[in-house]
């Protein structure tokens, strides 16, 4: 476990160089934007200063990592708060969000998966293809607007795509950071409610886009396990459809899954910025967008080191559930 | 060899009626990315403020934008730019990505380190933030998408070649090719290499449909493509705020174009790796 | 948990489905306000506040003096500069030779954490606006208010200003957001070495005594101002609580109005008003702002635009109409000279040239040594793209009839004031408004050869500067109106600019929100505002 992680800082590092390096090379001039409407050319030096933006890039670096060192993110100049503080906060609204828009999706996938595979060629099996590849060939900015406009505008069904709570609600008490999971804790079923009817068009557009990955990995990995000869032995041996299907080959057939799963995971923690934008969510995505338009370094380097760890940490979580999956996988370790 | 593989590409598109259309659009999509510009009934640019905002109709299919636009001809004109985008920037991490993928698994050691820190370095980012990035810090411009865009790519075309060629640089025709005398490099260039292109070609055309959601996601939110240039994510972007006010046709037809293109792509890759790949063969 | 005991009786009465009524008695004397972006400050001083911190400045503090209104034509309602009006000063008095002012404060003032306003607060916040540099010390040096000395405390509820000159912008400078009164007592309280006036707490906290707090704020998200109920400044506000939410997207926007989920919003296209004007749904109030126009701008110290001729022959071609009606959906008025509509010496009869001439227009290009044209980029800013992005294309598109080829540049919108301020722009579509609604003061910004940031064309001309400099400080009001007249006809002769809109102030709202009021600072003042 230690040399996975030591292997990762490698990573990291390289993570935190870059962006330090990129979010320089943004055009514009951070110190003019925030001298404000008149302001001369002394008082943006003034800002400037103030911004630390006046010391040669080595000496900004060196004083970045420092902070860096002591879990100081810097302060976000756009919102005047401490980045950490922000991520803090927001994070809960993006984990929340992809891991609702995660489970739909592997609710569906999955399912849509095994089927497919048990019918290889059949129509079942191209419906799946071509619904799930549908799904992954959409926008999601452009899904998440079109739902916006039939199921809000048009229907009336889904609130204002307005966050997490309409603001008329009370925020439940904070435990989790989750509100779904925060208002079951309270015992508030109303707020519950509201929160799951906010939640529901942002998780659905991003499921949509990442049931077609896990249906189609579903699929070849249960094609390939069906085909094997320890499921021949099985069926030979006149175990029940169902006890093969689910007991052996699916188990067998989680493995690439899992993998599937975590990469897709990691991939939508990015791709929430374009959701987030669109249904106003208040979370880290949608967050970095602001401050990268805004030439805000702080907020989008604390970012992008925030997924580079979660990257990580999730990573280093599908190697565990290998173990549980797989105990071969332990013994090799 | 050859007729044999083209028995089996016409098996698999005759057997596979999904792989059959998507190979068609594809055929559409080329021609008008070629011809667009000729076949467009009206000039792209054109404004006509006498007739903005005009729903879809005979003379404008797809109706008119805010300037009186037509917006078939700007969608039909776009397919060009948003193909070229998403081909380019394919080719390019696909070339750079499978030579430092190849080399890695040829050379391993020092050669291996460097390759797969950087491939590491660059999965560890969130991709689409890296390309904004990228995008807002070169400047707005096409070539800054397809490098953005190439970039984000290019670990998975490194890590692929790599893993193939380490699995060939043992087998028997490698062997054969190197006790007969042939330099290292000799082995790699002529023998190595382009045996992992086939599998790596697959991944290209699904790799293909995200590249062009990822440059029309960086248009969606005004990195990249410079209007007025017709292209489907600014198109959608324009389109946006139009939408809950009842014009949905401008936003519409190009997120409806950009979808079908990158639906033909994956449908493609998908056909396209039941024609490479000899296991699914049935 | 004041909400717990009501849910549960409700819930032990059987009813789950209770959302919509208790949500309908909840908004009767709440406000909910839809705007793309809050503020990101709460403090005006603060380097970095943006306009939304206007917002909230302007009403959780109070000032020394506001203005009075006055009701147009239409029935709606404007602030009025030309009457000033008492606020936490009961009353003031300019001295006989013209050196100082005094103001008398109300006593029964308080601020929110329940501590009387006293004149020691009033001279702490002006020293601080005049001394903390940027903005606001920029904004008070407009109305002559430059350094601490001018300020003098003589009793608790007694302030005299000492007055540098005779300037007519001085009292009305002191209604201006930036000239806040804040808590000093507990502003010193969190204030360091580095940092004297607390900025950097006052720009996260309520150090107010205005007629609402903030009872919560989320940047980014949303903020809620709760009425304080001991304000005494003026008639006590209706609204009992605000929430400001803060929505990205325009759609969003006006379907949540349309679908009542919110009251009022400043931040829609101006498409949309139009079309909501037309239905039937909700209310829409426009009014020109003051002192403001958009304009085509053009470097005059930088080849191809240097060259008179070359501007000229860019006024020819310049499609007025279409812009006025397409890009801007006629929601403001047409605006060919500098001076606005509502501004003294408004006259777009000043406008020298044939508008839509291009055989003139490729003749003034072929004498300008251009006879096949040239490229150029043509520069907009990215936050006001609904707008100037289909007026940058109708441009291009009229600009390559003379053989002008142009490239439009996109400019996120946090990188316009530096390319603003580099001034190496050669073509761009930009706007300028001025919270003080004199000609004069619209020039000295934008016209002066002091080469101000928003002198964007780098226009330098004394005998501009002579016209300005002079109606500044001018008291023959028949004087006055020649100079503004001169001014202007300077500004259309040399044209580093062609101003061509002068746009509303639009706000949508429900038919239940009455009392709205236009300010020359472009926020929403919620203490006019009652909801029916």
């Amino acid at each position: 476990m230690a040399r996975r992680l030591g292997a990762a800082a490698p990573g990291l590092v390289g993570v935190v160089v870059v962006t330090f390096f990129l979010m320089r090379a943004l055009p514009g001039d951070p110190a003019a934007y925030f001298a404000g409407n008149a302001a001369s050319k002394e008082a943006i030096e003034q800002v400037r200063a103030k911004l630390g933006l006046d010391k040669s890039l080595p000496e900004q670096f060196v004083v970045y990592v420092r902070d860096l060192a002591r879990g100081d993110l810097g302060q976000s100049v756009t919102t005047g708060q401490p980045v950490r503080a922000e991520m803090l906060a927001r994070l809960p609204a993006s984990l929340e969000l992809t891991l609702t828009a995660l489970l739909l999706a592997v609710a569906i996938a999955l399912p849509a998966g095994v089927l497919a595979a048990t019918r290889p060629g059949s129509l079942v099996d191209q419906a799946v293809r071509v619904l799930t590849t549908a799904g992954v060939s959409l926008p999601t900015f452009f899904t998440g607007l079109l739902l916006v406009y039939v199921f809000y505008y048009l229907l009336g069904w889904a609130p204002s795509p307005t966050g997490r709570l309409d603001s008329l609600f009370p925020t439940p008490p904070t435990l989790t950071g989750f509100y779904l999971a925060d208002s079951l804790l309270a015992r508030d079923l109303e707020i519950f409610r509201a929160c799951l009817r906010q939640l529901a068009l942002p998780a659905v557009t991003m499921a949509l886009f990442v049931m077609a990955p896990l249906a189609r990995m579903t699929r070849a990995s249960m094609l390939g396990v069906l085909g094997s000869d320890f499921i021949r032995t099985a069926r030979a041996s006149g175990l029940a459809g169902g006890t093969v299907l689910w007991t052996y080959a699916f188990r067998n057939a989680m493995l690439p899954v899992v993998t599937t799963l975590g990469m897709i995971f990691s991939f939508m923690l990015g791709a929430n910025v374009l959701v987030e934008k669109v249904f106003a969510w208040p979370g880290i995505g949608s967050f970095a967008l602001e401050a990268l338009l805004a030439s805000d370094y702080a907020p989008v380097q604390g970012f992008i080191l925030t997924m580079a760890t979660l990257y990580v940490l999730l990573n280093l979580g599908i190697d565990i559930l290998y173990g549980l999956i797989d105990p071969r996988v332990r013994i090799e370790a | 060899m050859t007729t044999a593989a083209l028995r089996h590409a016409r098996y698999v598109v005759t057997e596979n009626p999904v792989t059959l259309v998507a190979f068609s659009m594809l055929l559409g999509l080329l021609v008008l990315a070629l011809l667009g510009p000729v076949v467009a009934p009206y000039d792209p640019l054109k404004s006509d403020t006498a007739n903005t905002l005009k729903p879809p109709s005979a003379r404008h299919w797809f109706g008119t934008d805010q300037l009186g636009r037509d917006m078939l001809s700007r969608v039909m004109v776009a397919t060009r730019l948003d193909m070229a985008i998403a081909f380019s920037a394919v080719a390019l991490s696909f070339a750079v990505g499978s030579l430092a993928g190849a080399c890695a698994g040829v050379f391993g050691g020092w050669t291996e380190r460097v390759v797969s820190r950087i491939s590491d370095t660059i999965m560890a980012f969130p991709l689409f933030v890296l390309a904004m990035g990228i995008v807002a810090a070169l400047g707005n411009s096409v070539f800054n998408v397809i490098l953005a865009t190439a970039i984000i790519n290019l670990p998975f075309y490194a890590r692929m070649a790599r893993a193939e060629a380490n699995v060939r640089r043992e087998a028997g025709f490698v062997e054969a090719a190197r006790l007969s005398g042939n330099s290292t490099m000799r082995v790699l260039a002529m023998h190595i290499y382009p045996n992992c292109l086939p599998p790596m070609m697959v991944q290209a055309s699904l790799n293909l449909g995200w590249a062009m959601l990822n440059a029309a996601g960086l248009a969606f939110i005004g990195l990249g493509v410079r209007p007025p240039t017709p292209e489907w994510g600014i198109l959608v972007a324009e389109g946006a705020s139009f939408i809950l006010s009842g014009e949905w046709w401008i936003a519409l037809f190009p997120g409806l174009a950009l979808m079908s293109a990158v639906f033909c792509f994956n449908l493609m890759g998908d056909g396209l790796r039941d024609i490479m790949d000899p296991r699914r063969r049935t | 948990m004041r909400w717990i005991k009501p849910l549960l009786l409700v819930l032990a009465m059987g009813l789950v489905a209770l959302p919509a009524s208790a949500l309908a008695q909840g908004r009767a004397d709440t406000l909910v306000v839809v705007t793309e972006v809050g503020p990101n400050m709460l403090d005006i001083h603060a380097p970095g506040a943006n306009r939304p911190s206007y917002q909230a400045s302007w009403n959780i503090y109070d000032r020394l003096i506001t203005f009075g209104n006055k009701t147009l034509k239409d029935g709606s309602k404007m602030y009025d500069y030309a009457s000033l009006k008492p606020e936490l000063a009961e009353s003031w008095q300019v001295a006989p030779d013209s050196t100082s002012v005094v103001f008398k404060l109300r006593k029964d003032a308080k601020f929110h954490d329940g501590s009387p306003v006293t004149a020691h607060d009033v001279k702490w916040s002006y020293d601080r606006a005049v001394t903390v540099g940027g903005f606001p010390t920029f904004q008070m040096k407009a109305g002559s208010l430059e350094k601490p000395d001018q300020f003098e405390v003589v009793d608790d509820y007694t302030f005299r200003v000492k007055l540098l000159r005779r300037d007519k912008l001085t009292l009305p400078d002191m209604g201006v957001p930036v000239a806040v009164i804040i808590n000093s007592k507990l502003a010193k309280q969190h204030a360091t070495a580095q940092d004297p006036w607390a900025v950097e707490w006052v720009k996260q906290n309520d150090a107010g005594g205005g007629a609402y707090k903030i009872e919560s704020w989320k940047p980014g998200q949303e903020t809620v101002y709760a009425r304080f109920d001991d304000w005494k400044s003026g008639p006590a506000p209706k609204i009992r609580r605000v929430i400001v939410r803060e929505i990205p997207s325009a759609g969003t926007r006006r379907a949540m109005l349309e679908k009542g989920d919110a009251d009022i919003s400043f931040d829609l296209p101006p498409k949309d008003f139009a079309e909501i004007a037309k239905e039937d749904k909700l209310k829409v109030t426009g009014i020109p702002i003051e002192n403001s126009h958009r304009y085509l701008g053009m470097n005059v110290v930088k080849p191809p635009f240097s060259n008179l001729k070359v501007r000229q022959a860019v006024a020819h071609v310049l499609p007025y109409e279409k812009i006025f009606s397409t890009a801007f959906f006629g929601r403001g008025i047409l605006l060919p000279t500098p001076v606005a509509s509502n501004t003294f010496g408004y006259d777009p009869k000043l406008y020298p040239y044939k508008m839509g001439d291009p055989a003139r227009a490729k003749q003034l290009m072929a004498e300008a040594g251009y006879p096949s044209g040239f490229e150029t980029p043509l520069f907009l800013d990215a936050g006001r793209a609904t707008t100037d992005e289909p007026s940058a294309a109708l441009i291009q598109e009229a600009l390559a009839q003379i053989g002008i080829k142009t490239t439009i540049e996109k400019i996120p919108a946090a990188n316009w004031r530096a390319n603003q301020g580099k001034k190496e722009m050669p073509l761009f579509v930009d706007q300028f408004g001025g919270w003080l609604n004199y000609p004069e003061y619209f020039f000295f910004w934008n016209y002066h050869g002091q080469n101000a940031t928003f002198n964007v064309s780098s226009y330098v001309n004394p005998e501009m500067d002579k016209w300005i400099d002079a109606a500044r400080f001018e008291t023959d009001q028949k004087k006055y109106a020649d100079e503004v007249r001169e001014m202007q006809k300077v500004a259309m002769r040399d044209i580093p600019r062609l101003p061509y809109v002068q746009l509303y102030l639009d706000v949508a709202m429900q038919k239940s929100v009455t009392g709205y009021q236009y300010w020359f600072h472009i926020q929403l003042d919620f203490r006019q505002l009652a909801k029916s």
